[in-house]
């Protein structure tokens, strides 16, 4: 090969593979997202049951009820609107009535309840998920000085 | 009265490092050598007063001085002193303070070890060392200041959160920052090729030990966080792809780009605009992952109480530094001298293919980290990017480079024979294929796609190993012959090795967790049994305990393998006192490379409580590889030829023969 012949099976190689790449990228950006809601988001959105989702907002207090032992369901709220979510497995340490909480998952088809496969953690208890905290704001929602970020 | 002199010894440090900022440079470019030998002193006396200072603040932290603001937020008395050690770096304004000790001890390594360095390009790398260290320094001053006061003095601080109070605080942190930060030295070596408008395989002589230390530390930093994540967190996940992993994975992925291109131009003389290009990027990516962390602009399932004003703060210095970079980058680069062209099909188009690979891979990460930030901005819309996107780009991405690994060290420079080096492969791909086919039969079945993940994994491991056979003349040469040869080879060429047979050795860990690890969540009274990975686990009762600032309740289980009891398990959830803050303490077992992982829930009535139960087969390969790929970083330090490193010696015939060296 000549010099200059080299030199194009290179940069036709690498353009060829970050074009692959780009693709690659878009592709997983149209199926592999979650859009963020928070409950009051959800009545004007119509989110097609079995679409990944998160869900954030406040556990509305007196609302989780423990079922046979594994299932948990409880309300998210932001003070708009609520949701009821149910979840099998175990919370994370840092749930609590009244708290912030993310929570991952999917409508079933024919239902109003959330179905959740995760529930996100916190690491702090002063710590608040920023989607959260920036959204409740957004809602007008007071909160204390306790679970803002600080 | 000690913890002003360790504020005040910050600013004296800070005052050094403008010194060492300023005056080499000037020195550099007037050729003065007074000025220019100013830089050495400047950066130990900094390193010094930086060390003092950090020392100040452990100090208080040992004595639990609450009149120290940042103590009483972060520290109790009854905690034990480990954890009050390490508390220091367990908040923000340690943690800065920690990321600039580092950085200050990586500019004195470089005043101490860079004796045969050019006087000018040593006196360059330690003046942009210092402006980093300014840039932080006053951040630090400015916004953080951990030697703030607290007047009245409270009589009880308010403790380190809980989750941090773990040996796992005492090693991530200091292992990650000398791996981030190592990185500012690679990026303070290009700075300065670039003001002097001059490179060449020297200069890369030079950088590659750098880089290679970065790295090795980075890897132990971020294995050691995620083994750390995996025990304490209590999910049993060992990887999340959060903003926080990546803003650590990034600079890792570049870093071993520029580990591999920096060999190029030590051989051979090119890529050497490349090179300088990675350097700059790989410490950009340590500085955006610094702002990541610290700001808290991104959700993540790491993230400790941040503050965004100071993200600001520090987006400025990540704008200057990077900006600067690159705007010099755009200047100076068409000066440097461009090296040769070279044939696709060779050793060096090998490691041209393993950049391609591993900075597209970065740009995927990077993508996907900073889409939701970049998303929220253009329409408002909140996303989250999980490990969906990750596995199915970054994943999809990685194949090729696996499978082109064992090539690279095979292939010749200059001219590769291909066909010759696939021949020569086909018993690792044999033998990987074996193995692939034996595990998925001992796992009974599973997705067959994991049976090509272990033969991946095995064919790598092989494939290094063939490499070092090849080169001792195995099978060729007389037995004694070939252990001479072996015993000969030039430590670097066993550090690649290492590494190499790492990634093959992580890669068959986490194609066997993905595919056969098995999670049950059950509801389990006194007595009940659970089978679980070939084991069976009695559930005996809960037990109250306490440690010295938190009570606790364990669950006791029984493992029994075919009826006759094997071992135990004590999995508990504590509530520490002062934050009033419950945290699972996981119980964890280890089989041979596997693990048995038990988490306990919510109480339910009458003794009974829910369990979460998984079996993690050979889970234990994903940092056991890691252990590999650092023990090929440290010898490959230990290599002659960087001990040496000195630039008339390079110009030397080589007495290893082209091709055998590494």
């Amino acid at each position: 090969m000549t010099r200059k012949q080299k030199r194009l099976a290179i940069i036709g190689g690498g353009v060829g593979f970050l074009t692959l790449a780009v693709l690659l990228v878009m592709f997983a950006f149209s199926q592999a997202i979650a859009y963020f809601y928070v409950p009051s988001d959800l009545a004007k959105a119509d989110v097609p049951p079995g679409t990944r989702i998160r869900l954030g907002g406040l556990v509305e207090a007196g609302s989780v009820k423990r079922g046979d032992g594994k299932t948990v369901t409880f309300t998210v709220t932001d003070t708009l609107g609520q949701v009821p979510v149910t979840y099998t497995g175990i919370l994370p340490d840092l749930f609590r009535e009244g708290q912030g909480v993310v929570t991952e998952g999917t409508f079933v088809a024919g239902s109003s309840v959330f179905v959740a496969d995760s529930v996100l953690a916190k690491h702090d208890e002063t710590y608040m998920p920023k989607d959260v905290a920036d959204r409740l704001k957004a809602q007008g929602v007071e909160l204390s000085g306790k679970e803002t970020v600080r | 009265m000690i913890i002003e002199l360790g504020h005040y010894a910050l600013v004296l440090a800070l005052a050094t490092a403008f010194v060492q900022a300023a005056l080499p440079i000037m020195g550099a470019r007037l050729n003065d050598r007074a000025l220019m030998e100013l830089a050495s002193s400047a950066a130990l006396a900094c390193f010094l007063l930086v060390a003092f200072s950090f020392a100040v603040l452990t100090f208080a932290y040992v004595t639990s001085d609450f009149s120290v603001r940042n103590v009483w937020e972060n520290s109790h008395s009854l905690k034990p002193l480990i954890y009050k050690i390490s508390g220091v770096w367990g908040n923000h304004e340690g943690s800065m303070l920690l990321w600039l000790l580092i950085l200050v001890f990586f500019s004195a390594l470089v005043a101490t070890f860079g004796r045969n360095l050019p006087e000018t390009l040593k006196a360059n790398v330690l003046a942009v060392q210092a402006w980093i260290a300014v840039a932080f320094t006053l951040f630090i001053l400015l916004t953080s200041n951990p030697f703030a006061r607290l007047i009245p003095a409270p009589g009880e601080g308010k403790d380190l959160n809980p989750i941090l109070q773990d040996i796992g605080l005492a090693i991530h942190p200091p292992l990650l920052y000398l791996g981030y930060v190592g990185f500012s030295v690679c990026f303070s070596f290009a700075i300065a090729a670039l003001i002097e408008g001059r490179i060449d395989a020297a200069w890369a002589r030079w950088v590659r030990p750098w880089t290679l230390a970065a790295w090795t530390f980075l890897t132990a930093g971020i294995s050691m966080g995620s083994y750390w994540a995996y025990y304490e967190l209590g999910w049993g996940g060992w990887w999340f792809w959060d903003p926080v992993e990546n803003a650590s994975f990034m600079p890792w992925l570049a870093g071993t780009a520029l580990l591999h291109s920096a060999l190029v131009m030590e051989k051979r003389e090119a890529l050497k605009i490349w090179t300088v290009l990675l350097a700059i990027m790989t410490f950009s990516l340590s500085l955006l992952g610094t702002f990541l962390v610290r700001s808290g602009v991104l959700t993540s399932v790491h993230a400790f109480a941040t503050d965004p004003t100071r993200g600001v703060f520090i987006l400025a210095i990540l704008v200057f530094f990077i900006g600067g970079a690159f705007s010099l980058f755009a200047f100076r680069a068409s000066r440097l001298k461009s090296g040769g062209i070279f044939a696709p099909i060779s050793r060096e188009g090998a490691l041209v293919f393993n950049n391609l690979i591993l900075t597209t891979a970065t740009a995927t990460v990077l993508t996907g980290t900073l889409y939701p930030l970049v998303l929220e901005a253009l329409t408002g819309d909140k996303i989250s990017v999980g490990p969906p996107f990750f596995n199915m780009t970054f994943g999809l991405l990685m194949l090729p480079l696996l499978f082109a690994v064992p090539f690279g060290p095979l292939l010749a420079w200059k001219r590769g024979d291909l066909a010759g080096v696939s021949q020569r492969l086909f018993a690792a791909v044999a033998v990987g294929l074996f193995f692939g086919c034996i595990y998925y039969y001992v796992m009974n079945g599973g997705p067959i796609l994991a049976l090509f993940g272990i033969a991946l994994g095995v064919y790598v491991i092989v494939g290094a190993l063939t490499d070092l056979a090849l080169r001792s003349g195995l099978g060729k040469v007389a037995g004694n012959v070939a252990w001479r040869r072996f015993s000969g080879l030039p430590r670097s060429a066993f550090g690649t090795a290492l590494a190499h047979i790492g990634l093959g050795v992580t890669l068959i860990g986490i194609v066997a967790v993905t595919a056969f690890e098995t999670e049950t969540v059950v509801e389990m009274k006194p007595g009940m049994t659970v089978d679980a990975g070939g084991y069976t686990l009695r559930f005996d009762g809960m037990r109250n305990g306490s440690g010295p600032n938190y009570s606790e309740e364990s669950g006791h289980f029984t493992i029994m393998s075919g009826g006759v009891v094997v071992t135990d398990i004590w999995s508990s959830k504590r509530l520490y006192q002062a934050r009033r803050m419950p945290t699972t303490e996981a119980g964890i077992r280890t089989f041979g490379l596997s693990q048995l992982y038990v988490s306990l829930g919510d109480q339910i009535s009458e003794g009974g409580i829910v369990v979460r139960i998984w079996w993690k087969p050979m889970i234990l390969c994903i940092w056991g590889g890691t252990l590999f790929m650092m023990a090929g970083g440290f010898v490959s330090l230990s290599d002659r030829r960087l001990r040496v490193g000195a630039p008339t010696r390079a110009k030397r015939p080589k007495t290893i023969p082209v091709g055998a060296a590494e």
